[in-house]
């Protein structure tokens, strides 16, 4: 292969590191209506009165909107294919109000002093209700955080509003309880994960504007222009073919930005007034008012035979959405999707549990989807079983792990087309030098040197789900177009959708203009989040571009007047025997004249499975038993995700997920106070690891070949982020004996641990 | 009020208010390279050179560039492309968002420091906060560019 | 947003002292780091550029430190680095950035008393004085117990006395502000020991101190400045940690100064 493999620099690599202005904030308009939200004090409350006349009198404010000035339609931000399961639970603006933060009204003035001062101009009285704020009472408490009728689902969820129960889930396959009994031993632990902030470094942020036949076009920092289209012609009412949504670069998503944050007040603004209006988000705003990771609870019970052969495992788990149920059933029943195939040879196993509604700011998509929260849990406690057993945590894995070729119970017969893990831990092993380090070596000045590990699964596109197209055009100067509606936020999937492209067509990305992601113009794809890119929209672009070719070929033996077997295309020239065309002159020639067309290729790709990459985690810390303080030393990574489309890109799409996952592990914790308020609104408290916190990181390829996938390919993107908690809590129990079961492993804990 | 500064190395007069921060103003000058991720002086994005010094564009009140010479990677093309080949062929930006605040910071340490370690070159840029790459091809990076030149 | 209605620039110290006590919420710009998170409105702002604070300088007997120097200046200033073991360097060198450290200044830093301040913590383990426009010149140690007053500081004195100091922080996130800070400094048998960032302010461990300098073991000393200081809890830490950590970071503090001869 000539494209696909190499490690190609990316396509927009050099304009967005030396400055160039193409993130959406850049292209705004002079003149353009500036928006601010008047956020609710209160964790819950219900708006008695709202008093807007002198904030609307004041010089420069265009308008002052209030949930009296909104449909009364309900809906979901969650960027999912329709119909979405997440709940219709949302207005634009409502009289109930249920975080603090949560928004009031919406101001467009002309000028942010002139917002900020409107504001302050704003008289609301509230009536206070009781907030719920520990999701472990949700259920039972007293005060119902979404009260209202209307409230809609899609799908039979499982909701129990008045028990503030979002969603309920459950998946079994085998007598549990039975097959638990039956173990020689079983470990049971409950564990935390805390919620995360994605904490991209460009905040969300959008401007909207008729353009010159009415439509409203709105260009904004987006994973999902095509789910914002929907969410915006349902909330606002407005046709869907009126609307139009642009995505220019994005400075970083990791999944926040497949939740709507920002858009429908832009464009609210923009319907209302008619005039052009932005919307840019502070970084407080960003922490407190759009979404973080669900925060949740995992109760484990494995149990396993003598030997170390897994025979059962039992999740139970309870996930926080916060205020609005965005992500909620989905977020929660991956981490049991991404958990029960992994460990198959199991009579029995279980994932259950409720989502509830609190008083805090919705959760939301973060990277690894639950599956991070999963991994967490089922890891640890495969480490506590290694540990009781008295057995290499290695070893057990290998013993258990499902291999290519097999099925597991929650796979209904199907089997697990590709997989290298047990390379990938075997590699890893050695990598980090597992067998002299493992478990643990004391240094002189109260400090040990410890090994952990752990390894984890993901998907690649939602099975049976996510649909992407895409399109190839042969352009009249012989280069091709290469249209797309996947949403590429620094991951560099337009450049690896190209290398695709260009690998069938036998040509060199040079020739392919990537041109994503536009409603009016782009083909539809549910936008990049799921790890679906490289997968879904990869074979859409592959097919598309078959496509392309064979009609370049049919074309080509038309004009040389041969059949199209007798043809050869080598991406310059279509050759028969004795007789060839280049390229560029059919091009030339098919918008030339009469009866000619264009040649365009095109697919829509959707999979019926979801292969899973895979990635086996080594952790090496380093414990000063004084202070209780881990320092991350060494991380190994290996990875399987299938074919490497492109090394480069690949190598830093883990690194990147590792040094999150990292921040899990150690520094990152959204914090709420007692009554609701978010103490971590900045990076001043909300710690991201930093250059120095992070040690060293390697990263090591474990290609398997992935049947359904194009070229082999599997998805790379949030996987990557699983293992660093469960492998570096391990490490810190090798360390010095302390078990972390709530995440971040801080130093305080880690001390507490030790001195118990 | 007015503010008469260099920019580039043009002499410019900018009218800015009291409590307008640098980052802004050269914004609304046209210097859309200066990007910024947080309200705290926490993230790096808003590097610039003042005299020379990489400092915080969003945390530097607008009227301090009086009589300054200010730098932004706008001003810096050349260079800055330079290292960003090396950064761009290790895959090693990614939303592209920190960039123009990490290079910088990189030139002003290769302005500062001679011959710096691993240790040296971490240090000096911690500052620069990166959500995506997870750093470590960014520090291949560094290190290519300064050992080739 | 801070607001900023009226802005000076005095020629003179005196002018500046003047505009910040006859004008009713008017404030000192520093490098304003901390001033831009707030959402205050300044009606007059003072801007000392004028006035050339920015400086470090020795002499025979001090080392003195102007006002408007940033914490750069004295992570690179090589007469810091030299003395005291490099104290004042390794006190500031982790906080935030370079880009930052460029920007935040001495004068408002201990001026403002912060509890979690580095450097704070490491000027009080030395001979330091500082000089305010009003209140004059005298020792840290004197100024940290004062309550705020209208006032601005100009310099900060710090005596060559030949002192050892050590200074240890402990942090969860490197870039992060310090769970607690401790600094600890000898001048022949004249020992002083810092705890800061408790979270409050830094304050001497007097008993520690004097158990040291009475020639006591290390570990008794700091067990004896975890006494006798008062803890809190915060986002950072818990009091019972921070306790148990004045007492690690004293001793290491302590020994890394015995050790050096
Ligand atoms: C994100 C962040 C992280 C930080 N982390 C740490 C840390 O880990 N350790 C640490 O020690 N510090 C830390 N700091 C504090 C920082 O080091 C400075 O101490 C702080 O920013 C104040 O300095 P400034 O120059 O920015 O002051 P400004 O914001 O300009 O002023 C602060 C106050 O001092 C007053 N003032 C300024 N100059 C004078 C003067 N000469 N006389 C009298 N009053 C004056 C101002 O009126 C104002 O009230 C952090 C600050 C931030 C923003
Ligand atoms: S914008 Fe974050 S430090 Fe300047
Ligand atoms: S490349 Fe996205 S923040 Fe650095």
């Amino acid at each position: 292969m000539k494209q696909v493999g190499k490690g190609i620099a990316k396509i927009d690599g050099m304009d967005i590191a030396t400055g160039r202005p193409v993130y959406t904030e850049d292209m705004i308009p002079p003149n353009t209506l500036v928006i601010k939200i008047l956020r609710s004090p209160h964790a819950f409350a219900k708006i008695k009165s709202i008093d807007t006349a002198e904030a609307e009198n004041l010089d420069g404010v265009e308008c002052v909107l209030t949930y009296k000035d909104v449909p009364n339609i309900r809906f979901t931000l969650a960027g999912q294919s329709y119909p979405e399961p997440s709940p219709y639970d949302r207005l634009i603006l409502d009289e109930i109000v249920r975080y603090k933060g949560d928004e009031v009204a919406v101001i467009a003035a002309t000028d942010e002093k002139t917002a900020a001062l409107a504001i302050d101009l704003i008289n609301v009285e509230y009536e206070v209700y009781e907030p719920v704020i520990d999701f472990e009472e949700a259920d039972s408490h007293q005060s119902t955080v979404h009260p209202e009728n209307d409230l809609h689902c899609n799908f039979d969820i499982g909701m129990k509003k008045e028990n503030n129960i979002a969603c309920t889930h459950k998946v079994q396959v085998g007598d549990i309880e039975e097959e638990l009994k039956k173990c020689d031993v079983v470990v049971e632990e409950t564990y935390y994960t805390q919620a995360q902030a994605q904490a991209m470094m460009e905040t969300y942020r959008a401007y909207s504007y008729f353009d010159h036949t009415g439509r409203l076009v709105v260009v904004s920092s987006t994973q999902i222009p095509f789910h914002i289209k929907r969410q915006l012609a349902r909330s606002l009412e407005i046709p869907s073919s009126k609307i139009r949504v642009i995505k220019p670069r994005i400075g970083g998503g990791f999944g926040g930005k497949q939740t709507g944050a920002v858009e429908i007040f832009a464009a609210l603004v923009t319907q209302k007034t008619g005039k052009p209006a932005k919307i840019v988000y502070s970084r407080k705003e960003t922490f407190t008012c759009t979404n973080s990771r669900h925060a949740m609870r995992l109760k484990v019970r494995l149990g396993a035979d003598k030997e170390g052969n897994i025979k059962a495992y039992d999740i139970q788990g309870l996930s926080d959405t916060g205020a609005y149920g965005e992500h909620a059933p989905t977020v929660f029943s991956v981490a049991g999707e991404k958990t029960l195939p992994l460990y198959n040879k199991t009579n029995a196993v279980r994932f259950m549990g409720n989502v509830v509604y609190t008083n805090k700011m919705p959760a939301g998509a973060l990277r690894g989807y639950g599956a991070t929260q999963g991994t967490f849990a089922l890891e640890s406690a495969v480490n506590k079983l290694a540990k009781k057993l008295n057995m290499d945590p290695a070893e057990i894995r290998l013993k258990n792990i499902i291999n290519e070729g097999e099925t597991c119970l929650t796979y209904n017969g199907k089997l697990l087309g590709s997989s290298t893990l047990r390379q990938c831990i075997e590699k890893g092993k050695e990598l980090i030098n597992w067998n002299e380090k493992y478990p643990q070596k004391e240094l002189s000045n109260n400090k040990v040197r410890a090994v952990g590990m752990a390894v984890t699964m993901q998907g690649s596109g939602i099975a049976g789900i996510d649909t992407a197209s895409a399109g190839v055009r042969l352009n009249d100067d012989g280069n091709f177009t290469l249209l797309i509606g996947s949403t590429d936020m620094g991951t560099g999937s337009d450049t690896i959708l190209a290398q695709m492209a260009a690998e069938v067509l036998e040509t060199s990305i040079d020739n392919i203009t990537v041109n994503a992601a536009d409603t009016d113009v782009s083909p539809y794809d549910p936008g990049s989040y799921a790890s679906s890119t490289t997968y879904v929209t990869g074979m859409a672009v592959v097919k598309a571009a078959e496509d392309l070719k064979k009609k370049i070929i049919k074309c080509g033996a038309h004009l040389l007047e041969v059949s199209p077997q007798e043809v050869e295309f080598d991406g310059k020239n279509i050759s028969a025997t004795n007789n060839t065309i280049t390229l560029k002159k059919l091009a030339e020639l098919m918008v030339l004249g009469i009866g000619k067309q264009q040649l365009v290729g095109n697919a829509t790709h959707g999979s019926d499975v979801s292969p899973p990459p895979f990635v086996a985690g080594f952790a090496e810390v380093e414990v000063d038993k004084e202070t209780g303080k881990v320092d991350l030393i060494d991380y190994v990574a290996v990875v399987d995700c299938g074919t490497v489309i492109n090394p480069k890109l690949a190598r830093i799409q883990v690194e990147g997920g590792i040094v999150q996952g990292i921040g899990l592990a150690l520094y990152e914790d959204v914090k709420y106070g007692k009554k609701g308020g978010l103490q971590t609104n900045s990076f001043m408290t909300y710690k991201i690891p930093c250059r120095k916190d992070i040690g060293n990181i390697r990263v090591h390829f474990e290609e398997s070949y992935e049947p359904t996938g194009p070229f082999g390919a599997k998805s790379i993107g949030e996987v990557v982020i699983n293992t660093p908690a469960p492998a570096i809590a391990h490490a810190v129990y090798n360390a010095v004996g302390v078990t972390i079961k709530s995440l971040p492993i801080t130093p305080e804990k880690v001390f507490m641990g030790i001195n118990k | 009020m007015q503010i008469e500064t260099t920019i580039n190395n043009k002499k410019v007069t900018l009218e800015a208010a009291n409590d307008e921060f640098l980052a802004d103003t050269l914004r609304n000058y046209g210097l859309l390279s200066i990007r910024q991720g947080c309200d705290t002086s926490c993230c790096g994005l808003c590097t610039v050179w003042i005299d020379g010094k990489p400092t915080l564009s969003c945390s530097t009140l607008a009227f301090r560039a009086q009589g300054r010479s200010i730098t932004t990677i706008e001003g810096v093309q050349q260079e800055a492309k330079k290292f960003a080949e090396v950064l761009v062929a290790e895959g090693a930006e990614q939303c592209g968002f920190c960039s123009p605040g990490f290079i910088m910071t990189v030139l002003a340490m290769k302005n500062e420091l001679n011959h710096p370690t691993e240790e040296e070159i971490v240090h000096y840029l911690t500052g620069n906060l990166c959500r995506c790459t997870g750093y470590m091809g960014q520090l291949r990076a560094v290190k290519k560019y300064l050992e080739v030149k | 947003m801070l607001k900023i209605l009226d802005l000076v620039q005095p020629e003179s110290i005196d002018e500046a002292y003047k505009v910040l006590t006859e004008s009713h919420k008017s404030a000192v710009l520093g490098g304003c780091a901390f001033l831009r998170m707030g959402s205050k409105t300044i009606n007059t702002a003072i801007d000392l550029s004028k006035l050339d604070l920015n400086y470090i300088r020795e002499d025979n007997d001090y080392i003195e430190i102007g006002a408007m120097a940033t914490f750069r200046d004295i992570e690179t200033h090589p007469a810091l680095k030299e003395h005291f073991n490099g104290v004042l360097p390794k006190s500031v060198n982790n906080i935030i950035g370079v880009q930052f450290r460029n920007v935040v200044t001495v004068g408002a830093s201990v001026f403002s008393k912060y509890g979690f301040s580095d450097l704070i913590t490491a000027l009080l383990a030395l001979d330091t004085e500082v000089e305010l426009y009003k209140g004059g010149r005298m020792p840290l140690a004197q100024f940290m117990e004062e309550s705020l007053q209208k006032d601005i500081l100009t310099k900060v004195f710090i005596k060559k006395t030949g002192r050892i100091a050590s200074y240890q922080s402990l942090r969860n996130s490197s870039s992060d502000f310090p769970i607690l800070n401790a600094a600890v400094s000898k001048l022949d048998n004249n020992w002083l020991v810092v705890v800061g960032a408790r979270p409050t302010r830094a304050v001497i461990a007097t008993n520690a101190s004097e158990k040291l300098s009475n020639g006591e073991d290390i570990s008794n000393s700091a067990k004896a400045a975890a006494e006798e200081l008062s803890f809190a809890g915060n986002l950072r830490g818990s009091a019972e940690y921070r306790k148990a950590m004045c007492e690690v970071l004293v001793k290491r503090a302590a020994t890394e100064v015995m050790q050096c001869r």
